[in-house]
């Protein structure tokens, strides 16, 4: 096996489109090394992208938060601007491995390996992120997250091609309420057994629009489209909310794994629906 | 596979620099305890579940075998026998065994490193805070309470030297 440790993203995807063989991008090595020692992957190469500082940001825009693929989940776990504007993500960074893991995992390599269970693809999808991706001849691309994830470790990146940043819309209007939920086996170093983030944009419990990123309950990471489609442009009700989850139920595509069965994952998905839309519409019934 | 090429690795460990060569795939954890001689730090899951092989790099801690060995090449590491020596031991270190912190040891270096990061950052943590801090090394023996314990009494130590220094 070869090793490469490139100074510049220019280099890396130089590498990546030289078709030397199987080359792994390496960049916290929380997945790729078990991969490696469990031998579910044989690169001819190892690219590591720990020293490309320069995608190691959080840049606060007027519209948008800029992550760079190599920030860790430390970074933004611990993140003023994250919290401020997407706190969904800041609460999903904060619970995702343990603290050990978290000063080594990137944003970059959580997406890219694209567990069905990722912590931050919920968010990111209930967020409506977007993926910025380079290739070996510099062309750039702009894949909204809910396009991005193909099948369980499977992306629609080409292998010539890398994460460079995450952009996260910042949401500012005081009719937007977000909430987040993992459940988890236990409290640390969990992979989740469901987990759930909405978006929604509701003025006096009349839902215009929402969004429901989940996680664990299907091959990838997924948005809930139909459920969406259930509450947008509705009033919230006690009816529409027991439908909605029933709905879930039949949306999501679990199956039974050592953490959970697939009737459970099945169930919670509605009970944590029902937790999500109460916790945000609390202050609207007040 | 095409066969293995071996780079060379140059660490700083507890402040004095060491070289190998290593493997690309091979672990930090792996190189600590087999080409360099540091079996203070413990192999214990192999993947990242238990924080046995926890070592400060560059001031954080992670999972040597979490970290390939060459992504620490240039960089410092410092393992359970840089944080104190048994001539002039961390506060951490006397508070564990006075508190009985310690029961089969195998957790030990881990939880020391983790515990350091958190005193270094932080030097009056709340408990649950101290809770949040070691949640990535688990302990099949003494449950927590006399570590949570020794924590606290170090970090009330550390406070105090500071003071004691105004």
């Amino acid at each position: 096996m070869e090793y490469y440790r490139p100074q510049h993203l220019k280099r890396v995807l130089q590498l990546l489109g030289g078709g030397k063989g199987k080359a792994k991008l390496i960049a916290g090595g929380t997945n790729v090394i078990p991969d490696l020692r469990g031998k579910t992957i044989q690169p001819d190469a190892l690219i590591d992208l720990s020293h490309l500082k320069s995608l190691s940001y959080i840049k606060e825009g007027n519209k948008s938060i800029r992550l760079g693929a190599l920030t860790t989940i430390a970074q933004m776990a611990s993140s003023k601007v994250i919290k401020n504007y997407a706190p969904i993500l800041s609460e999903a960074a904060q619970q995702l491995g343990n603290p050990l893991v978290r000063n080594r995992a990137t944003i970059g390599g959580n997406l890219s390996d694209a567990s069905p269970a990722a912590d931050t693809a919920p968010p990111l999808l209930a967020l409506d992120a977007r993926i910025i991706t380079e290739n070996a001849t510099n062309n750039k691309k702009a894949i909204p997250i809910d396009q991005f994830f193909k099948g369980p470790n499977q992306t629609v990146l080409k292998r010539d091609e890398m994460i460079k940043e995450i952009i996260v819309p910042k949401w500012t209007s005081p009719h937007i309420k977000t909430a987040y939920i993992k459940l988890g086996l236990r409290n640390s170093m969990s992979i989740s057994v469901i987990s759930m983030a909405l978006w929604i944009d509701v003025e006096e419990m009349f839902c215009k629009q929402i969004r429901i990123g989940l996680g664990a309950v299907a091959p990838t990471p997924i948005r809930a489209l139909k459920t969406e489609e259930m509450v947008t442009g509705k009033e919230i009700t006690p009816d529409l909310i027991e439908a909605c989850g029933s709905e879930l139920k039949k949306e999501v595509r679990p199956i039974t794994d050592i953490r959970a069965s697939a009737e459970y994952r099945r169930e919670m998905a509605s009970v944590l629906f029902k937790r999500l839309i109460e916790r945000v519409t609390f202050e609207q019934r007040e | 596979m095409s066969k293995t090429k071996l780079y060379p690795l140059k660490i700083n460990i507890n402040g004095v620099w060491k070289k190998a060569k290593v493997a690309p795939e091979e672990s930090l954890l792996k190189v600590l305890r087999e080409k360099l001689g540091h079996t203070e730090v413990k192999e214990g899951c192999g993947k990242g579940d238990c924080g046995a092989c926890a070592v400060l790099l560059n001031g954080k801690p992670v999972n040597a075998c979490l970290t390939l060995a060459l992504q620490a090449d240039q960089q410092k590491v410092v393992t359970v026998k840089g944080i104190g020596t048994p001539d002039r031991p961390h506060p951490l270190q006397e508070s564990f065994v006075k508190r009985g912190a310690i029961q089969c040891g195998f957790c030990t270096a881990g939880m020391l490193v983790s515990a350091k990061n958190l005193l270094d950052e932080n030097p009056n943590p709340s408990r649950d805070e101290i809770k949040k801090a070691i949640s990535g090394n688990l302990c099949r023996c003494t449950g927590y309470k006399k570590i949570i314990e020794a924590i606290e009494e170090a970090a009330q130590k550390i406070r105090q030297t500071i003071y004691d220094k105004r």
